[in-house]
C-alpha cells in the first residue's frame, strides 16, 4: 500500500473526533482523578492527548474484564442458552500509544487461529485502531527492545505524530486511509514529512537500545531450572496486578453467575500469578510456589509465545514496571537471566 | 462463526456407582439431538467439557468408545465443585457438554502394532475407551497382540467390573489386574503396577505402550518401559492439567511451548522430553 500522509490542526482535532462518535464508540484517554484513562466517550471536550501512557491498556475493550458468553435456564430434564448479541456499532480507540496497538497484534494470534474466539473476533472486526506515537517515552519504556518503537505503526489503522502545532497523520492500514479523506485532514508537504522522519529518529535514538538477547528463548530453557528464578522472585508478593495491566496478557476464568435455575456462563480476566490458577480439585498444584508462578509468567512472555505465537508477549509498555508494588523491574529480571549472571 | 464456548445438552440415561466407596460414578449420557451426535466423532483419549448449570464445568475424558455411537460414558470422581453436583444430578437430569476437545491416543501409528496399555486409578478411563475399541468386532483386525495392566489402590476402587469380566474371558487380550492392597478375598494380584509391567510387557519390538495414571505410577512406570527397551517415541502418556477453555487460548494449562488441552492431552514421551515446565513425569 502506498503510504497516505495527511495533517489535521489540533484545533480541529475535536470535529474530527465529534463526527468519529456520529458512527462509532470512541474509546480514549481521559482524565479521572489524577490519572489518564482509557474511556468511553460522549463528547470529544474531555479527551486528553497529553499524556504518557494510560494507566491500563486497551486491552479490555477486545476483551472485557467481565464478558457473558451465554445465558441459561435450566429445568428439571431440559435446559436453554443464550448467547447474547454482537454490538452493531463498531468501536474507535483513539490516541492509544504504539505498543498498546502491537498487544493486539498478539491478543489477535491467541483469540484467532485454529479455533478462532468469536466475542473476540466480533469486536475485533469492528475496531478502528488511531494510535499517537510517543515523543516523550516514559522512563519505564522499553519498546524499542521489544520488536516495536515509540513511533512504530504495527498494529494501527491510522498513526498521529504530534508536530506542534498539528498532527502528521499517517494511514496504515486501508480502513485508515478511508478516514483520511475527510475534509478537516490537510496536504502534508514535503517540510512537514521531513520534519516528522526527523522526530521519530530522535525518539527512537532516545530509548535505550535493544537489550534482548537473539537466543533469549534457548537461554531461559536452559535457566528453566536453575535456583536464579528463587532469587528473582523473591520479594515478589503474586499480586498479578502486572497482568491485569499488560496489554498482552490475556488468561482467563469461565465461571458460572446465577442464582435458582437461571444465570450466565462468563468469562472473568484471571492470572497466572494466583496459586489456584493451576491448582486441581485434588489440591495438587504443579505451580506450588510464587517462584513457579513468576517463572512462568517471564517463560510465557519470553520463550513460550516466541515459539507458539511468533512474538514475544512484551511490547515494552512499562506498566509493569511503574505499578508493581515492590518495584519489580521486568528488563532487570530478563538482562540478568539473558547474562547469565543473577546472584 | 461456530461458538466453542456454547454446550449442548445431553441427557442422563443411566448412572453406574463405580467404585465401593459411592466416590466414582459414570455418566451414560445420550445426545438430545440426531445431529450432534453425528458431528461427535471422537477418538479415544479425547475429552469434553462438562457443565453443571450454575456451578460450572469440568473436563473428563470420554470413557465411551466412538464404535458405539449415540451416547457418551464419562466417570466421574467427586472432588470438586462440578463433580460435587454431577454426583447429585440423577437419571433424566440434563448437562451440557462442549467437545470433542484435544488429541487422542494415535490410532493409526498403533494399526499392525502390539500394544500395552497401562493405567492406574481413575486415569483407566480413557483407557477403556481405547480398549474397547480395539475390541470392537470391526477394528479387532487392524491391531496387533493386545495387553492390558490396571491397578488399583484396593479391589474396591476398580472401575468397569463389567467390562473386566468380559474382557477376562476373551482371547484376544491378555488381562492383567492388580491392586496395592488385597482385600474382601481378592484372590488377584497384590502388587504395583510398574512391577506387573516389567513382567507382563510385550517385547518392545513393533510395540507400543500407552501410560495413563497418577503421577507416582507414570514415574515409576517409564523407567521400567525404557528398562524394557521401549523407545521414546513408542510411548504415550495423556496429561493433566487444570483447564478451562479447551480450545487453547485461556492459558491454564501451558506447559513450555504447548497447551495440554489442545496440543494434548495425549503426548507421546519424545514430545515431553522437548518440552521445558511443571506438570508432567
Amino acid at each position: 500500500m502506498i503510504a497516505l500522509s495527511r495533517t489535521l490542526r489540533k484545533d480541529r482535532v475535536e470535529g474530527f473526533l465529534e463526527r468519529l462518535l456520529d458512527e462509532w464508540e470512541v474509546i480514549a484517554p481521559v482524565r479521572k482523578g489524577g490519572l489518564v484513562i482509557l474511556g468511553k466517550i460522549d463528547s470529544a471536550r474531555h479527551v486528553v492527548l497529553e499524556y504518557g501512557n494510560t494507566k491500563e491498556s486497551p486491552k479490555f475493550a477486545l476483551f472485557p474484564q467481565r464478558e457473558t458468553l451465554f445465558g441459561y435456564r435450566a429445568e428439571k430434564g431440559k435446559v436453554e442458552l443464550n448467547v447474547p448479541r454482537a454490538k452493531e456499532k463498531g468501536q474507535v480507540l483513539f490516541g492509544i500509544r504504539p505498543c498498546d496497538a502491537r498487544g493486539l497484534l498478539l491478543l489477535d494470534r491467541v483469540f484467532g487461529g485454529d479455533c478462532s474466539d468469536p466475542y473476540y473476533e466480533e469486536k475485533r472486526a469492528k475496531t478502528l485502531v488511531v494510535t499517537l506515537g510517543c515523543v516523550n517515552p516514559n522512563p519505564a519504556c522499553f519498546c524499542r527492545s521489544t520488536g516495536g518503537g515509540p513511533c512504530a505503526p504495527e498494529g494501527s489503522d491510522l498513526f498521529f505524530l504530534d508536530l506542534g502545532e498539528r498532527y502528521l497523520v499517517e494511514a496504515a492500514s486501508e480502513k485508515g486511509a478511508a478516514l483520511l479523506e475527510e475534509a478537516a485532514f490537510e496536504e502534508a508537504d514535503e517540510a512537514v514529512l521531513a520534519l516528522g522522519e526527523k522526530i521519530k529518529t530522535e525518539t527512537w535514538a532516545s530509548m535505550k537500545p535493544p537489550a534482548l538477547k537473539e537466543d533469549l528463548k534457548e537461554q531461559l530453557e536452559r535457566l528453566f531450572d536453575d535456583p536464579a528464578w528463587r532469587d528473582l522472585a523473591e520479594t515478589c508478593l503474586g499480586c498479578g496486578i502486572c497482568t491485569y495491566l499488560c496489554p498482552t496478557c490475556h488468561c482467563f476464568d469461565l465461571c458460572d453467575e446465577g442464582a435458582g435455575r437461571g444465570g450466565e456462563r462468563i468469562r472473568v480476566w484471571d492470572s497466572c500469578q494466583f496459586p489456584l490458577f493451576t491448582q486441581q480439585a485434588s489440591g495438587f498444584n504443579p505451580r506450588p510456589t510464587v517462584k513457579e508462578r513468576f517463572r512462568q509468567r517471564i517463560m510465557h512472555k519470553f520463550s513460550y509465545l516466541p515459539e507458539t505465537q511468533g512474538m514475544l508477549g512484551c511490547v515494552g509498555c512499562g506498566r509493569c514496571i511503574t505499578e508493581c508494588p515492590v518495584n519489580l523491574d521486568i528488563r532487570e529480571v530478563i538482562r540478568s537471566l539473558s547474562e547469565g549472571n543473577v546472584r | 462463526m461456530k461458538n466453542p464456548y456454547v454446550p449442548f445438552p445431553m441427557r442422563i440415561e443411566e448412572i453406574i456407582v463405580e467404585t465401593e466407596d459411592g466416590n466414582i460414578k459414570t455418566f451414560e449420557l445420550s445426545f438430545a439431538g440426531r445431529d450432534e451426535g453425528e458431528r461427535f466423532i471422537y477418538t479415544p483419549g479425547q475429552f469434553a467439557e462438562i457443565s453443571v448449570f450454575g456451578k460450572g464445568e469440568a473436563p473428563f475424558g470420554m470413557a465411551s468408545t466412538p464404535s458405539r455411537p449415540g451416547r457418551l460414558a464419562f466417570s466421574v470422581s467427586r472432588i470438586g465443585v462440578v463433580t460435587q453436583a454431577l454426583h447429585q444430578m440423577e437419571k433424566g437430569d440434563v448437562v451440557g457438554v462442549r467437545g470433542p476437545l484435544g488429541h487422542g491416543y494415535p490410532l493409526e501409528t498403533f494399526k499392525g502394532k502390539n500394544l500395552v496399555l497401562i493405567g492406574g486409578g481413575f486415569g483407566f478411563s480413557t483407557l477403556r475407551s481405547l480398549t474397547n475399541f480395539i475390541l470392537h468386532d470391526s477394528n479387532r483386525k487392524d491391531y496387533g497382540d493386545l495387553t492390558v495392566i490396571y491397578g488399583a489402590r484396593n479391589p474396591g476402587l476398580l472401575l468397569y467390573k463389567k467390562d473386566l469380566e468380559g474382557w477376562r474371558e476373551r482371547g484376544d487380550l491378555r488381562l492383567h489386574l492388580t491392586v496395592d492392597k488385597g482385600e474382601n478375598g481378592w484372590q488377584g494380584h497384590v502388587g504395583f503396577v510398574p512391577d506387573v509391567a516389567r513382567d507382563a510387557a510385550p517385547n518392545p519390538e513393533n510395540a507400543y505402550a500407552v501410560v495413563c495414571g497418577p503421577p507416582a505410577m507414570i514415574h515409576f512406570t517409564l523407567p521400567v518401559l525404557k528398562d524394557l527397551g521401549f523407545g521414546d517415541e513408542n510411548i504415550f502418556l495423556s496429561l493433566e492439567m487444570r483447564m478451562k477453555c479447551g480450545i487453547g487460548k485461556c492459558g491454564r494449562c501451558n506447559v513450555g511451548g504447548k497447551y495440554i488441552c489442545s496440543d494434548g492431552p495425549v503426548f507421546s514421551k519424545s514430545e515431553l522430553s522437548r518440552l521445558t515446565g511443571e506438570g508432567h513425569g
